[in-house]
């Protein structure tokens, strides 16, 4: 670096600071093995790469949301705008034959999508959370808005006649969906790896520094709009390459890419997994989506209740206590055997009374956290003991 | 054209009984209720279930309606909303989409996914001649029982001694206490006031604009629009938000329909463009 030859008393603070990103870019065992498991699903579950290739494209999208709810702090309630671009644009790609190659497709959308979001991004910049929230949202619905009423998109019968060439012009998508699913799994993998350098990169430092205090930020030098710019783009980016992924997998684009439902959903992916480390969106993916099945098989298309039942209690409880109540309420609902009536009569009653006990609930959670942590710290001691 | 006029105003007026509560909550509480439309919903629903199956009159049950709504609010208030208020705004969006859900799943499934119809009564169907101008009935009685409602409102804010208790909780709820003043019970009353006109907002408008369980989140993005654009500082912003936004919509979707649901939005993003930080400059200060 240039600097250390004007001020060779900044040398040492240059190498630790050197240090501080390579021991920030280093892979654990953990992350390693998640990869791993990821990678044996392609040959242990081939008769799940339909589910898993919407994971993965879910994923995609979570991870997406994380880099700018979680590292920047921005609150959108409309990050299907982009998801949704992206799904059109790949499909109007391929059904006009005009990049039939998937993976240049898959480009394509993912700058057209960021396009739109570095234009987008600036009526974020100022304001509240609340100003975010409705400009996010009122940008996804008038996006909707064009994709219901323009003639390219099929309007409300969705895009039709979407029909892929092979990747790379070798490998054809299968009826099992095992190309889409290998295919899904290596674009979220190299876009991890990227958003993963973002991150640690300086840049991705100084966003964390405004989303800690923005004006502390632009005190010690950082241009924060800038930054928010960036990493939206670099976000709608992402999202698009996760509609383009779904549009190329399942081949038809319809209005459902752009719902308010898909943005809320994507959030509690997030939400689910954690903010702010890159695998809360994937994890957050992985469990909606596997929860989200069995629950569309026990009562179809209430299974939102379930879901808002868990937001709910994961707000009043914290996440993991709160994940937990919503999931007994439903086993008792499921080992009662009672019908969907009686569940929410139930269901109601008790988030009711657990929302006047919550002050005597609390107390106990913390206690078990605690114990919880005690155990941790004690394990940990015994692993650091034999290690010597 | 004077009845499109018309119907606009009415519909305005609607918006704004609806929203007005979230005027409330959002603007002044400075908490982010997403559910509120759910609220309505329900107004709608007490109507559709006394009129249509216990053969209750109309006009009998609409304040029916907006007592059960506000108390079902108060309920809520007390044992749910009470843990949310000194969250971040994220956690309350997500709090109050988690009972969005529940609310449109439980309704789906106990009411059906169809579109509910009140039965209106015979002398309020149809229309009156007024100089010339066909006035639909309902419309007119929507415009006048709205109409007495803001002006109702609007005095028990800037007149009552309860509005200025509810105006020094919100400016500070600290030195509000300090004073004297219950700000729990003050929020939890001006809460269920909020929900009970939702509520009586839903019961009038399931003819006009419409009732299914999906009723949350189609007309979530309006009542955000109606206290967006119209600012927080008074009742009146919201006020003639609400008509800019019914007559707008109305026009909009009369005149160039392949654009009509177009128009609103880009008034909001316009609006907070215009004014990012002033809208919401009461949130910012806090």
């Amino acid at each position: 670096m240039s600097v250390t030859g004007q001020h060779s008393d900044l040398a040492p603070l240059v190498e630790r600071g050197r240090a501080s990103f390579a021991a920030r870019a280093r892979w654990n065992v953990l992350e390693v093995a998640f990869w791993l498991a990821a990678l044996a699903t392609v040959f242990l579950l081939p008769s799940k790469h339909l589910i898993l290739t919407e994971i993965a494209i879910l994923a995609l999208f979570a991870l997406s949301l994380d880099l700018i709810l979680g590292y920047a702090g921005i609150v959108s309630l409309g990050h299907a705008a982009f998801f949704g671009f992206g799904a059109y644009v790949a499909g109007i790609l391929a059904k006009y034959g005009i990049i039939k190659e998937p993976v240049l497709a898959l480009l394509a959308s993912g700058i057209a999508a960021a396009g739109l979001g570095f234009v987008t991004s600036f009526l974020v910049l100022r304001g509240s959370d609340l100003t975010r929230l409705m400009v996010t949202l009122g940008v996804a619905l008038v996006l909707r808005e064009i994709a219901n009423q323009l003639e390219i998109t099929g309007g409300a019968d969705g895009l039709q006649g979407v029909v892929m060439e092979p990747v790379l012009g070798h490998f054809a998508f299968d009826i099992f969906g095992k190309t889409a699913y290998v295919y899904s799994l290596i674009v979220l993998f190299v876009l991890f790896v990227i958003a993963r350098r973002i991150v640690n990169s300086p840049f991705g430092l100084s966003l964390r520094s405004v989303r800690g205090n923005s004006l502390r930020a632009s005190a010690i030098g950082i241009h924060v709009n800038g930054r928010l710019v960036a990493v939206y783009t670099i976000a709608a980016a992402y999202a698009g390459v996760a509609g383009a992924l779904l549009t190329q997998a399942t081949q038809f684009a319809s209005l459902s890419v752009l719902d308010f439902e898909r943005s809320a959903d994507v959030m509690l992916m997030l939400i689910i997994g954690g903010t702010g480390y890159l695998y809360g969106g994937m994890i957050g993916a992985v469990l909606f989506k596997v929860v989200q099945d069995y629950l569309a098989n026990v009562t179809p298309q209430y299974w939102h209740f379930w879901l808002g039942l868990m937001l709910v209690m994961m707000i009043m409880f914290g996440r993991v206590y709160g994940a937990i109540i919503a999931a007994a309420i439903f086993g008792i609902c499921t080992i009662l055997k009672l019908g969907f009536m009686h569940s929410i009569i139930f269901t109601v009653a008790l988030v009711l009374v657990m929302g006047i006990a919550r002050p005597h609930i609390l107390p106990i959670t913390a206690k078990i956290t605690e114990h919880a942590n005690a155990l941790q710290r004690s394990v940990r001691a015994r692993f650091a003991r034999k290690g010597e | 054209m004077l009845t499109i006029l018309f119907d606009g105003i009415a519909y305005g007026m609607l918006l704004f009984v609806v929203a007005c509560g979230l005027a409330v909550t959002l603007g002044l509480m400075n908490f982010v209720n997403l559910a509120h439309g759910a609220f309505a919903m329900a107004g709608g629903y007490i109507t559709v279930i006394l009129v249509n199956r216990l053969g209750l009159p109309f006009l009998a049950s609409l304040p029916l309606a907006f007592v059960l709504t506000a108390a079902i609010g108060v309920v809520l208030e007390r044992t749910l909303y009470v843990h949310v208020y000194a969250r971040t705004h994220l956690e309350q969006v997500l709090f109050t989409i988690g009972l969005v859900f529940m609310s449109v799943a439980a309704v789906d499934y106990v009411m059906g996914s169809q579109q509910q119809f009140v039965s209106i009564p015979s002398y309020l169907q149809g229309q009156i001649n007024l100089f010339g101008i066909g006035i639909g009935r309902y419309r007119l009685l929507i415009i006048v029982i709205c109409g007495l409602l803001t002006i109702a409102l609007q005095f028990s804010l800037a007149k009552t001694r309860f509005g200025s208790r509810l105006r020094a909780a919100v400016d500070d709820a600290r030195v509000a206490r300090g004073l004297g003043i219950n700000v729990n019970a003050v929020f939890a009353v001006t809460f269920a006031v909020g929900s009970g006109l939702a509520g009586l907002g839903g019961a009038l408008g399931a003819e006009i604009i419409g009732l299914d369980p999906n009723f949350p989140l189609k007309f979530m993005i309006y009542f955000l629009i109606v206290v967006t654009v119209g600012g927080t500082s008074s009742i009146t912003g919201p006020f003639i938000a609400s008509l800019v936004l019914g007559i707008g919509d109305v026009f909009g979707k009369y005149y160039v329909p392949q654009f009509g649901a177009f128009i609103i939005y880009i008034i909001m993003i316009v609006v907070l463009i215009w004014r990012p930080q002033g809208l919401f400059s009461r949130a910012v200060a806090k």
